[in-house]
């Protein structure tokens, strides 16, 4: 039946808002920013036909702020921006980590630091979308290369949000926001879609951060479960609390429930890794490029592989460890001076490890990746 | 007035309201300091409130970040506790994705003025139905004391050792031009009078300002020289405002630099949840 399906050529910006769509968002409030802006336009004239809310906010923070509360309320939430705005939904981002509020903030990443390089790609807010936010927490993101691919994403994106309670970071950068694929929209029930648990006890027995769950239910406000929500470290009632033990066990839940998940949140895609002696880790769409030069170098008789996370926080460290402890050499392409690299470094013993860095507003090329994997061949 | 009529206000009076319908169950004390005015309006609010005769599940409770601001922690309500300024950006997703949840916001005059004070335009001019209740005692009492946009030039605070140079904000004026519905003026002194105006705020539809001129003996007061709370309330509250309906009878010099009370605007406009359920229906060719 999939092949008997009719393809539709997509923008990058315009799947990520039909995948919204079909992972149930009802809320979205954002604020104009190049190159993200489509995302909103899109779903400003979808979301009202599905009976859904849109709203332009005066600023990022607004717009974050707007998100959460629209979750709280009970909505499948989302907010998408770039750069600058990534960097000023970062309280917001802390909120929804500290309160664990479901949402989804979408960054196409566009050349910085500052105003940058609007219209010109980057991959240089892998690690603050990791640290960001003020504060010790995990995160999860997750970094998708194809059209079709930033469709899926961000349906497993408002899961994974949804499953964790937790917001969720759907990181692509520009070239593959703006690029234009043929891609199928599933049919609905294709895909899975997660809804957040919700509590079945009686509202005086409810506790929005109950200890005794991994990951408490989440009533929406307004169902009679009359509850407080803090961005302050807070008891599993919900209200502040002093106690160095309490706050110690907070923050810590916070961490154990994604660190314990980590298998159920990653994923990757192994590409001639079985024999692979040099080894390509990548992600987004420099991974493409990766993915041409592994090709090619596979022609040549080496034997390279590339492991691509689409998930890139929680950083996908066993799958690394599994495919560099048979490599001689780990190389890193990404679209900025040394981000993942570095997290690479910190995982991997033995083999050599190479970053290969662009940040002139281009792609990583190809050819930039086989020139690296031929001098490890 | 006849005997019995006295009598009967009497009486009226003597019932006492019950508050803990409320509070919830062992959060008191609250962390408001002895003199502090917020704990008397909470009363005016949550009479109001009664007298509204919403339901608990109903009212969600919306607050940023100050003193005022912890306000939700106390109340038996849906509460929402969020960042410095914020309140309202959040408050405007609650209320939008649930419209039929009746938003109140409750924050000061720092929260939402000074860092919060782009958001507090954007969501007057929008005029998405929801109360703002501005505690304004002209200081940032919860770091310590320092001048906020409504502390009078020539106050001393804890960053105006010399005397504050700036201008303050009128936040009924700023509300009004904003483009928010209803925009009011009561004090911690006035119980009563605050009362009632709280209790036509919230059955506005639209975004009704509230501005409750309120003191911070601990902050405010001992760097400006009052002697007491008591004082402090009678100068700024009592004899530094004066009723909108007073002021029609009193010659200007008795009005001029005093702070009018009661409700200074109120406009028909459409309202924002409204305006978006009208869309969604054109959209369905409704």
């Amino acid at each position: 039946m999939a092949g008997e399906k009719k393809k539709r050529l997509m923008q990058g910006n315009e799947a990520c808002a039909e995948g919204a769509l079909y992972a149930g968002c009802r809320f979205y409030a954002g604020y104009p920013i190049t190159p993200s802006t489509e995302v909103a336009e899109v779903l400003s004239a979808r979301l009202p036909t599905v009976g859904g809310k849109f709203i332009q906010m005066e600023d990022e923070i607004a717009s974050i702020s707007a998100t959460i509360g629209g979750s709280l309320a009970g909505l499948k939430s989302m907010t998408a921006t770039s750069g600058p705005g990534f960097s000023l939904k970062q309280e917001g981002i802390g909120f929804a980590c500290m309160a664990e509020v479901p949402c989804v903030i979408v960054n196409v990443m566009r050349g910085g630091p500052s105003t940058g390089y609007p219209t010109g790609p980057s991959q240089s807010d892998v690690m603050q979308a990791k640290w960001g936010t003020h504060g010790d927490h995990p995160v999860i993101a997750v970094t998708p290369a194809y059209v079709q691919e930033i469709f899926s994403e961000t349906v497993r994106a408002f899961n994974l949000a949804e499953k964790y309670r937790t917001p969720v970071m759907v990181l692509y950068d520009e070239i593959v926001g703006h690029m234009r694929e043929a891609i199928t929209i599933p049919e609905a029930g294709e895909l899975e879609v997660v809804d957040r648990a919700k509590p079945e006890c009686p509202p005086e027995e409810y506790l929005p951060y109950d200890q005794r769950y991994e990951i408490p239910p989440l009533a929406p406000f307004g169902e009679g479960y009359r509850f407080h929500v803090t961005g302050l470290n807070h008891k599993d009632d919900g209200f502040p609390t002093n106690d160095p033990g309490m706050i110690e066990e907070g923050n810590k839940r916070l961490l154990r429930k994604i660190e314990n998940n980590k298998e159920d949140i990653w994923c990757n895609e192994d590409y001639y890794l079985d024999d692979a002696e040099v080894l390509v880790f990548s992600f987004g769409s420099t991974a493409r490029s990766a993915r041409f030069a592994v090709r090619k170098a596979r022609e040549k008789g080496i034997k390279a592989g590339l492991l691509r996370a689409l998930t890139l926080w929680p950083f996908p460290d066993k799958a690394l460890k599994d495919a560099a402890s048979r490599a001689r050499a780990v190389i890193v392409p990404e679209m900025n001076l040394g981000q993942i690299v570095e997290e690479v470094q910190r995982h991997v013993a033995g083999p050599a490890v190479e970053g290969i860095h662009r940040v002139d507003g281009e792609p990583i090329t190809p050819a930039q990746i086989i020139e690296v994997i031929e001098r490890y061949a | 007035m006849s005997a019995g009529a006295a009598t009967a206000k009497k009486q009226k009076i003597s019932v006492p309201f019950d508050y803990s319908k409320y509070l919830r169950a062992g959060k008191l004390p609250h962390i408001w300091c002895p003199g502090c005015g917020h704990g008397i309006v909470l009363k005016s609010l949550l009479r109001a409130i009664d007298k509204s005769g919403l339901e608990k599940d109903r009212i969600c409770m919306v607050s940023g970040i100050g003193c005022s601001s912890r306000t939700p922690g106390y109340v038996d309500f849906n509460t929402l506790h969020t960042l410095h300024g914020r309140a309202v950006s959040y408050a405007t997703g609650v209320k939008l994705a649930k419209p039929e949840l009746k938003v109140i916001v409750v924050t000061g005059d720092g929260d939402a003025l000074a860092i919060g004070g782009n958001h507090f335009i954007h969501t007057c001019r929008r005029n998405i139905d929801m109360t703002i209740l501005v505690y304004s005692n002209a200081i940032y009492g919860m770091t310590g004391g320092q001048f906020s946009p409504t502390t009078p030039q020539g106050s001393m605070s804890t960053t105006s050792r010399y005397g504050n140079i700036e201008p303050s904000f009128d936040c009924c004026e700023l509300a009004k031009a904003s483009g928010a519905s209803f925009v009011a003026r009561g004090t911690a002194y006035h119980t009563q009078e605050l009362e009632r105006i709280l209790l036509r705020s919230i059955q506005h539809k639209g975004t009704s300002v509230v501005e409750i001129i309120d003191s911070c003996p601990v902050y405010y007061g001992r760097q400006n020289k009052f002697k007491s709370a008591s004082q402090m309330m009678e100068m700024i509250e009592k004899d530094g405002t004066v009723s909108v309906k007073q002021a029609d009878r009193l010659p200007p010099e008795k009005v001029e630099g005093k702070l009018l009370r009661g409700i200074l605007h109120e406009a028909e406009r459409p309202e924002y949840c409204e305006e978006y359920q009208r869309l969604i229906d054109k959209v369905h060719g409704k």
